[in-house]
């Protein structure tokens, strides 16, 4: 039956064709600005940054300690217990190497998104990026410290970690 | 379903329309005969229209029936099918109308932009994430963990191109080879330019009747035999990403139903979600197509090959075909349906298939969308 | 004979204007805690599906569906997200569990406008891009043009609007749940601010946070984990055309099928055997406008019931006695199942100083608000319990 198709709808446009002016175009910029509510867990996450300190949570139950913190363990499905002051260090579960930004444009510098669990967590890494290093030289499994900016520069932001630099043996 | 491309002249509503009008044509329904109607389509943000799925509906033929969007990003196009089998299976209905769409190319300079509100507002987004760049986290530490050389993954890339050079509405058919891979623009190490799906613009749309309705209509119905979908943790970075434990929780939901206990042995060829090279290898290990390392070595012996033991992507796949990304879930739906029936002409696998399987992944490497079908 | 599904727990955070020291992962706990805690269930081990409600936009994330799991217990099980009304979930809940693949699932829908800033520039960003946006009017529009078309047709008039208003925001002074009791007056609304005539800024409900989770099972399962389920009996749901330029402004026809379709899978039960409504309100005149299509009263009829007291929690038919969205807060994609937990509340006697006497069968319906014309009906019914 659908052997009766015999053609496929849908005309090609090229990028020249819009900027021409050969089709007609309409164009929108939404504005959707939000303010959104960090509540009780990332609310102390990210005030703890601003104080250069990374934060977790510990369930009693299951015994993992998580970052980035919930005020729930999602495994037990029950409130978990306790925060816990966690080191600022960490080791590559995995990273990249990027030569594009967000809006897919190309970067000179690369940039190396990393997923560093942080110590003290039971395996919970976060994202975030290393630096000053070669690229070439990330290795899985190092062990990465974080850099911070300075104090009147911090804004209670994961970006209050510039990156996360190798630990020299 | 319609042609895939970059950038399509008509809007999205014209899009869901021609697959729509051309699912109907193709088993003699009139719209009058569709009872209700699922659409799948993936964020709003390409489109820039707020409540997507409501500007959709008349493109749908959804006027004045029952009508609902599903969403979950890009395992969409495999669950529109399960939603659209729930309104059937469950007795309220006896056709139900599952339409895709997706026109990516509204978002202008580049739809990639808009990934990057998919991230986490707090802990992820102030660091000006790109989408590719948790592709290349994952793809890095499937590598890293069964030591794949990169080569092995290029095969997938080069074996789904050279598929879809006999797709009708292919965007991105051609024949390279591996070394053009590995000699492409290095985006996010390890992914490269070829090994990436594009963007695109495009719609797919499937007819789903209740058994008596579907005899009357045709002599080799394809039938729904096994639905399975599962999300995991939003916390992608608490997690080790070298293995897909959301689609094998999916896809043993659906062999369950299915009746399916060796998935290797009973399934003649599958159509998991590849919107990058790896990931192709990934999902088959998900679907428990072969052991946990072992797929690279599948497509690296030519089993995954239309003539091959196992045909993966017989159609090409997002790597050939296209990546509108809700339509082109159902389009492998769409690949199953042709295939069952001997209907994909140049690119009919050869032998008796009998049993397929498709599979659609989504969200922040979380989400595992799975049908199994039967000829 | 269709299997029989029931709700066997309801669980909603209370409706606050705003919850600047809670996100939503957080209220969606709370809400879940509850219901899960009513239905006496473990959803890490009991609930075999869970569908969630969202729309992109409203939450200023993509894909939101990538962020509900966690916090509702359902890391790593089947689950789903539909962009539309919690009523709209809960409707796929039930197929769900009618096609015997799932035996228990939760459904969760939430809102937390108070997020928005640009709530307005949201709204209009549904409107057709091509044909309408351009105009560049604020969103409201939609609903005055409606409204104005609406009394037109119908001879309801302004003041009859205001009273349900008025009737709803006092209801809600006895719903500890609602976020905007208070003793207005017809008078108050009439005089409030214009916003798009004959819409006033007091005829259109404002906007509440809160989070709702509802937990469903099939018939054998509901008996094993609770000892008053509440029957589905009927649903329907109904799509009319997204473009303003082709739709009949008078009548809310996706109302009316939607209604339609769910008497006509209630089979017994009549428009008189039902005990309460709980209809969207979400601007004044959509309570009059729904109550005549679904075919409660006759057109033109609505406005004078309201007046009579007919549609107070005392009277005849019962209308959103919980204070529907104008009283507790209209809370966008959470109101629909918003409405249908108020019904469960009531049918299980347990809605406290706003319990509609010997309720055991209630009607519930949503509408997707402004521009869309969508929207669901539910009956259900506490009886055979």
């Amino acid at each position: 039956m659908s052997i009766k198709i015999k053609e496929y709808a849908g005309t090609p446009l090229r990028e020249e064709d819009l900027k021409q002016g050969k089709v007609l175009s309409i164009g929108y910029w939404p504005k959707a600005k939000y303010n959104w509510s960090a509540g009780v867990a990332i609310g102390r996450y990210l005030a703890e940054l601003k104080n250069a300190r990374i934060v977790g949570r510990q369930c009693d139950k299951c015994g993992r300690t998580v970052v980035p913190p919930r005020m729930f363990c999602e495994w037990c499905f029950r409130p978990n217990d306790r925060w816990v002051i966690l080191k600022d260090s960490g080791v590559v579960n995995t990273y990249s190497i990027s030569h594009i930004a967000a809006d897919a444009t190309r970067i000179k510098k690369p940039l190396i998104p990393t997923v560093i669990q942080i110590d003290g967590t039971t395996d919970a890494g976060i994202l975030h990026l290393v630096g000053e290093t070669d690229p070439k030289k990330v290795k899985f499994g190092m062990k990465v410290q974080a850099v911070w900016k300075r104090p009147e520069e911090r804004t209670g932001a994961i970006t209050d970690i510039r990156y996360f630099r190798p630990i020299e043996r | 379903m319609t042609k895939f491309m970059r950038r399509a002249q008509e809007t999205g509503k014209e899009l869901a329309y021609e697959a729509a009008r051309m699912a109907l044509d193709s088993c003699g329904l009139r719209i009058e005969d569709i009872e209700s109607v699922t659409m799948g389509s993936a964020p709003d943000a390409f489109d820039g229209v707020h409540m997507k799925g409501e500007y959709l509906i008349d493109g749908a033929g959804a006027w004045r029936k029952p009508y609902m969007r599903n969403y979950v990003g890009g395992g969409t196009g495999v669950f529109a099918p399960i939603h659209g089998w729930q309104h059937v299976a469950s007795g309220l209905f006896d056709t139900c109308l599952v339409v895709c769409e997706e026109k990516m190319s509204s978002c202008r300079p580049h739809p990639q932009a808009a990934f990057l509100t998919i991230f986490d507002n707090f802990t992820e987004r102030p660091l000006g994430p790109n989408l590719v760049w948790i592709f290349a986290l994952e793809m890095h530490r499937y590598m890293h963990v069964h030591k794949i050389p990169k080569e092995k993954i290029a095969a997938v890339s080069v074996k789904n191109k050279k598929n879809a050079m006999d797709h009708p509405c292919a965007q991105l058919a051609q024949k390279i080879t591996v070394e053009d891979v590995l000699n492409s623009e290095v985006l996010v190490w390890p992914v490269q330019r070829l090994d990436i799906s594009p963007t695109s613009d495009g719609a797919a749309a499937v007819v789903l009747a209740s058994e008596d309705v579907a005899r009357k209509i045709t002599d080799s119905p394809v039938w729904i035999d096994g639905v399975g979908w599962n999300l995991d943790t939003a916390y992608w970075t608490n997690r080790d990403l070298y293995y897909p434990q959301y689609v094998e929780n999916a896809a043993k939901m659906a062999y369950q139903m299915a009746g399916i206990k060796n998935p290797r042995q009973e399934i003649d060829f599958a159509e998991p979600y590849d919107p990058f090279d790896y990931k192709e290898l990934h999902h088959m290990e998900g679907l428990m197509l072969c052991k946990k390392g072992e797929a690279p070595d599948l497509v690296w012996e030519g089993v995954t090959q239309r003539d091959g033991k196992l045909p993966v992507c017989p159609s090409g796949g997002l790597l050939g075909v296209g990546n509108p990304i809700a339509a082109a879930g159902l389009m492998k739906i769409c690949e199953l349906f042709w295939q069952l029936r001997r209907e994909a002409g140049k690119r009919q696998i050869p032998g008796d298939p009998k049993t397929a399987v498709a599979q659609a992944w989504g969200d922040l490497m979380q989400v595992g969308t799975v049908v199994v079908m039967r000829a | 004979m269709a299997p029989r599904v029931a709700v066997i727990g309801v669980g909603m955070t209370q409706l606050r204007s705003i919850a600047p020291d809670l996100s939503y992962k957080e209220m969606m706990f709370e809400a879940a805690v509850k219901a899960y805690n009513d239905a006496g269930v473990d959803p890490r081990r009991d609930v075999q599906s869970f569908i969630c409600s969202s729309e992109d936009f409203w939450e200023g994330t993509s894909i939101f569906d990538e962020y509900v799991p966690d916090q509702i217990g359902a890391s790593l099980k089947p689950v789903c997200t539909i962009s539309a009304d919690g009523l709209y979930s809960l409707i796929t809940a039930y197929m769900q569990i009618s096609t015997g693949l799932i035996d228990v699932a939760a459904v969760e829908a939430h809102s937390k406008p108070s997020e928005i800033v640009s709530i307005r520039n949201i709204m209009s960003l549904a409107l057709d891009p091509i044909y309408v946006r351009p105009l560049a009017a604020d969103p409201y529009f939609v609903a005055g043009l409606e409204m104005m078309r609406y009394l037109h047709e119908s001879g309801n008039t302004r003041e009859q609007c205001a009273r349900v208003v008025e009737k709803n925001r006092r209801n809600a002074l006895e719903n500890p749940y609602a976020a905007y009791a208070s003793q207005t007056t017809a008078q108050d609304v009439l005089a409030s601010e214009a916003v798009c005539f004959p819409l006033g800024k007091m005829d259109i409900a404002e906007p509440a946070d809160g989070a709702a989770v509802v937990v469903l099972a099939s018939e054998e399962k509901a008996k094993d984990f609770c000892d008053d389920p509440v029957w589905i009996l009927g649903l329907g749901w109904c799509s009319d055309t997204p473009c303003l330029e082709a739709r009949e402004w008078g009548e809310a026809t996706y109302a009316k099928v939607a209604a339609d379709k769910t008497f006509k899978m209630a089979k017994d039960v009549r428009p008189k055997d039902l005990d309460l409504l709980e209809i969207d309100d979400s601007f004044s005149y959509k309570e009059l406008q729904h109550l005549e299509a679904m075919g409660f009263c006759k057109e033109g009829e609505a406005g004078v019931l309201t007046e009579k007291g007919v549609t107070a929690p005392d009277g005849e038919i019962p209308v959103n006695a919980s204070g529907g969205s104008l009283g507790m807060g209209y809370t966008f994609e959470m109101a629909g199942l918003q409405r249908l937990c108020e019904t469960v509340l009531q049918l299980r006697n347990r809605a406290g100083e706003h319990q509609v006497k010997n309720a055991r069968t209630g009607f519930v319906q949503c509408w997707r608000g402004i521009p869309t014309a969508s929207g669901a009906a539910m009956i259900l019914t506490s009886e055979g319990s």
